[in-house]
């Protein structure tokens, strides 16, 4: 082969599968052509790859029980504020004549909140200029974005966003979809989320007390959104018949009743009782383990296979995929019992994969930290990469709905969308200024790959910080 | 733009919108005007994080008011005295600018309104807001798009029926099937227009599905920044906040080949402390949304009389001042309407009362408009959209809820 055909399958390598080349002396660009798969193979061989830890990173019952803490102090707080109110008005800064607000006594801090989630993005991003490919984080990114979980729902899932990728799809990004999905669907942050902590069976006995009931929001979105899709074949009698078998899934509470405040719980005071009928199937009441049976042959479920490999090859190879990849897929998926690191593998080893043109636009996450690997900083700080993404519209870990965020060209690939980017490269160039060479950038991204316009166009800027700014606007650097 | 750039003459930018096809649909054929010649533009604003309806437009005869509101209660009296709007409800007094229009009857508040959401979660409320579903989980497409949808085929208004979401995503309420284009101001400074230009050219041989979306991007840009000036927010002002979104959107659906419809979303209304009465926090919000409004009628110009704007939120906030000076979520509050199209002049509220029992759960002012039949009421009189398909599409399973009659001129 010659050098630009090696160059082009690198190309495929770090831009498809991975999160672009690094800068400086990584070398990537070589290492990927003297092997396109092996390279991005290589990451799979440990399924501890995936995971992340660190000391800032603690698990979601310590940053629940955190806050809970915190909400208790408030509370005893605004209590006794209530108690003193009639004579504050030594610290009210009114003005004379008019009647004093009630007391601002000091509130607890709540920007803790904003800190746990800030330590989760920065090692997240941190992470993400480690690898020389970055296949695991894409997949980490893919899965996270299929079971996504928003922090605009609220503190609790705000503060243990961050640990909700570590605890409940890390693990299991190189295992079995069904592990995935049980992690997931018994998540603190995902009960929140999609609102499961708080329904109870009508005839349970915490149903029959308090005279609440069902919520069908998780059990809906486990159906049309994580395991069969929209199209999946189910009825709203299974929705509703689902939703019954996870009733008493929920979080631990800050009295600790039920166990350690903050983690998963299975409380039977608030579980439907009787048999379930889902998809035909009767599912006995056997307490968690109902529901846990259900999620079991709702990941092995043929819908289960063709949604999730649909879903797949449209995110690394193209937004309308190869019918014959996605087959090739789906049947890997049934067959292996839903082995992710097989499904990978299968994508990794197709030759169309290789071979399809790289018409898809990096997502927004991905070309900042695109960005960010080829100009060889590590952050110390998140905030700049978090604005930039609110900018773009892909603020980090809250989508706008539980589908997650779009995975197309029309998503991303917008009016608003381009001009965002261009004034982000502009952003990302002056701060540069002439400390990088533009051509060695370029080299770094495509090498011999680069097209004649791009090189030229880079090589006549008027300047190298405009020149920097064409190589991150670039086709090879936005297109993968 | 930047500084620099201003004094090349004439910008690139400029020549690109002038010399080009601004929107991707303007060359579609001329269709005449719709038979009364009418080229209606709607904008919908909304308010995310529930305002509080009882600050904002204050029932100050109600009896029960004073007490409810305490210390932060408005009043016709006093240094920032509340805008009498009738002899029951004064309008709060960080908007005059709405006042005014009020007066010329180009404003009207609905009181006492709310969506069919009876619980108290932000996030299911604004999603039954924005999805116009009766019930929160449906967040694949909004109401407004779905409007879009329905509006009148070949007349003009149908080939302007793109929207305009303004903001860096589009919201739900204008997510759908229709087609939708997006403009945010830029928070960054824009890029020199030699930069722009090259990297055009760049597209234009190589990617021209990139080329295509640049050029509208930075069109849009063009549009919305002639006359308005730097749109650059500045930060942490909260008026500006609004201002600033509003005088681009403005200047995008004032022009002739542009969008008709517009959807922004302001947050921050959550004011469980230290609300404010008649200044403050919500003051400070208020008179963002007094300015928003203001922008569009300036920006419009003439277009204004063709214009209603329409500012929703999710639910109210409890009737009574909780323990940190401020409000928790609540239910019923109020929409606010104006535009030059709109018949104002009067709040349009079946008043409820404030006495403990009048109270939702005891605690909340109760709902007795329902905010989709006002919104049915402007997109029938409005945009011409029938009221069968208002109640099963646009507001699915909203046959009982009639559109309110006689908001337009």
């Amino acid at each position: 082969m010659t050098a630009s055909i090696n160059a082009q399958m690198a190309l495929v390598a770090l831009n498809r599968f991975g999160l672009g080349a690094r800068g400086g002396n990584s070398g990537d660009l070589a290492n990927a052509a003297s092997d396109p798969k092996g390279f991005v193979k290589s990451e799979l061989a440990s399924p501890r790859t995936a995971l992340l830890e660190g000391p800032n990173l603690r698990p979601s019952e310590d940053l629940l029980a955190e806050m809970y803490g915190v909400i208790r102090q408030r509370r005893e707080a605004r209590a006794q504020t209530n108690q003193t109110a009639p004579n504050a008005q030594t610290m009210s800064d009114a003005p004379p004549g008019t009647a004093p607000p009630p007391p601002p006594k000091p509130q607890p801090n709540f920007n803790f909140i904003q800190e746990r989630f800030r330590s989760d993005a920065l090692a997240r991003i941190q992470r993400a200029h480690a690898p020389a490919c970055g296949f695991v984080e894409r997949l980490v990114g893919f899965w996270s974005n299929h079971f996504c979980i928003s922090a605009v729902k609220g503190p609790g899932v705000r503060i243990s966003a961050g640990a909700f990728e570590r605890e409940a799809i890390r693990p299991h990004v190189l295992g079995s979809f069904a592990d995935m999905v049980k992690a997931v669907e018994q998540h603190p942050a995902m009960l929140a989320y999609l609102d499961n902590a708080v329904s109870v069976g009508p005839n349970s006995r915490a149903g029959q007390n308090r005279k609440r009931g069902l919520n069908e929001n998780l059990a809906r979105e486990t159906l049309e959104l994580h395991t069969l899709g929209v199209d999946g074949g189910y009825t709203q009698a299974d929705v509703t018949s689902l939703a019954r078998i996870i009733t008493g899934w929920t979080i631990v509470g800050p009295p600790g009743q039920l166990g350690r405040p903050g983690t998963f719980v299975f409380n039977k005071n608030a579980h439907e009782p009787g048999a379930q009928i889902l998809l035909g199937k009767t599912y006995a009441d056997e307490g968690v383990v109902q529901g846990e049976k259900a999620l079991y042959d709702l990941a092995h479920h043929p819908a289960a296979a063709k949604f999730i490999a649909t879903k797949f090859a449209r995110h690394f190879v193209a937004d309308d995929p190869p019918p014959a990849l996605v087959e090739k897929l789906t049947n890997v998926f049934r067959d292996s019992d839903g082995d992710l690191k097989a499904l990978s593998l299968v994508l990794v080893d197709d030759d169309t994969a290789w071979s399809a043109p790289l018409t898809k636009i990096r997502s927004p996450y991905d070309y900042i930290i695109a960005a960010s690997r080829l100009i060889a900083r590590v952050p110390d700080q998140p905030q700049r990469y978090l604005g930039s993404l609110i900018l773009m519209g892909a603020p980090l870990w809250q989508p706008p709905g539980p589908n997650g965020f779009a995975d197309t060209n029309a998503a991303w690939a917008t009016p608003n969308g381009m001009k965002t980017r261009l004034d982000i490269a502009g952003q990302i160039a002056k701060r540069l200024g002439n400390l990088t060479d533009p051509e060695e950038a370029l080299d770094a991204v495509a090498g011999p790959a680069a097209s004649a316009e791009t090189r030229q166009a880079i090589g006549r800027a008027e300047s190298r910080e405009q020149a920097m700014a064409l190589v991150l606007m670039s086709p090879e650097f936005q297109r993968r | 733009m930047a500084l620099s750039t201003a004094l090349h003459a004439p910008s690139r930018r400029q020549l690109l919108v002038t010399g080009g096809a601004l929107f991707a649909w303007s060359h579609l054929p001329r269709f005449a005007h719709a038979a009364d010649g009418r080229d209606p533009r709607l904008v919908v604003m909304v308010l995310r994080g529930a305002l509080d309806g009882l600050a904002a437009v204050a029932p100050v005869s109600d009896p029960a008011y004073e007490a409810l509101h305490g210390q932060q209660a408005l009043s016709l009296s006093g240094d920032k005295p509340a805008l009498p709007l009738d002899n029951f409800f004064a309008l709060h007094p960080a908007m005059p600018n709405f006042a005014r229009l009020y007066g010329l009857r180009q404003a009207a508040v609905v009181h006492a309104t709310a969506t069919a959401y009876r619980e108290r979660s932000h996030f299911d409320g604004q999603d039954v807001l924005e999805s116009g579903y009766a019930m929160p989980g449906k967040t694949d497409s909004g109401w407004l798009n779905r409007a879009l949808q329905q509006l009148p085929k070949g007349e003009r208004i149908a080939i302007k029926g793109k929207g305009l979401a303004v903001g860096a995503s589009t919201p739900l309420i204008l997510r759908g099937g229709a087609p939708v284009t997006g403009w945010a101001p830029s928070a960054l400074p824009a890029v020199q227009d030699d930069l722009e230009q090259r990297l055009l050219e760049l597209y234009r041989h190589r990617d021209v599905g990139l080329a295509s979306a640049l050029e509208q991007g930075l069109g849009l840009e063009k549009v919305a920044q002639r006359e308005a000036g730097n749109m650059r927010p500045v930060g942490g002002n909260v008026i500006e906040a609004m201002r600033v979104p509003s005088r681009g959107a403005a200047k995008l659906i004032a022009a002739d080949d542009g969008p008709r419809f517009a959807a922004l979303a302001f947050d921050g209304w959550d004011t469980h402390v230290n609300e404010g009465g008649a200044t403050g926090r919500l003051a400070q919000l208020l008179a963002g949304l007094d300015g928003a409004i203001e922008e569009f009628e300036k920006g419009l110009g003439e277009n204004w009389k063709t214009t209603v704007i329409a500012v929703v939120t999710e639910f109210g906030r409890t009737a009574r001042i909780n323990g940190t000076a401020g409000t928790d979520h609540g239910t019923g509050t109020v929409a606010f309407l104006a535009g030059g199209a709109l018949n104002g002049g009067r709040v349009i509220a079946d008043w409820p009362g404030l006495r403990d029992a009048d109270l939702f759960e005891g605690r909340d002012l109760k709902a007795t408009t329902d905010v989709r039949g006002v919104m049915k009421g402007l997109l029938t009189d409005h945009l011409g959209i029938g009221a069968n398909v208002l109640g099963e599409r646009v507001f699915p399973d909203s046959r009982d809820v009639k559109p309110m009659q006689g908001l337009i001129v």
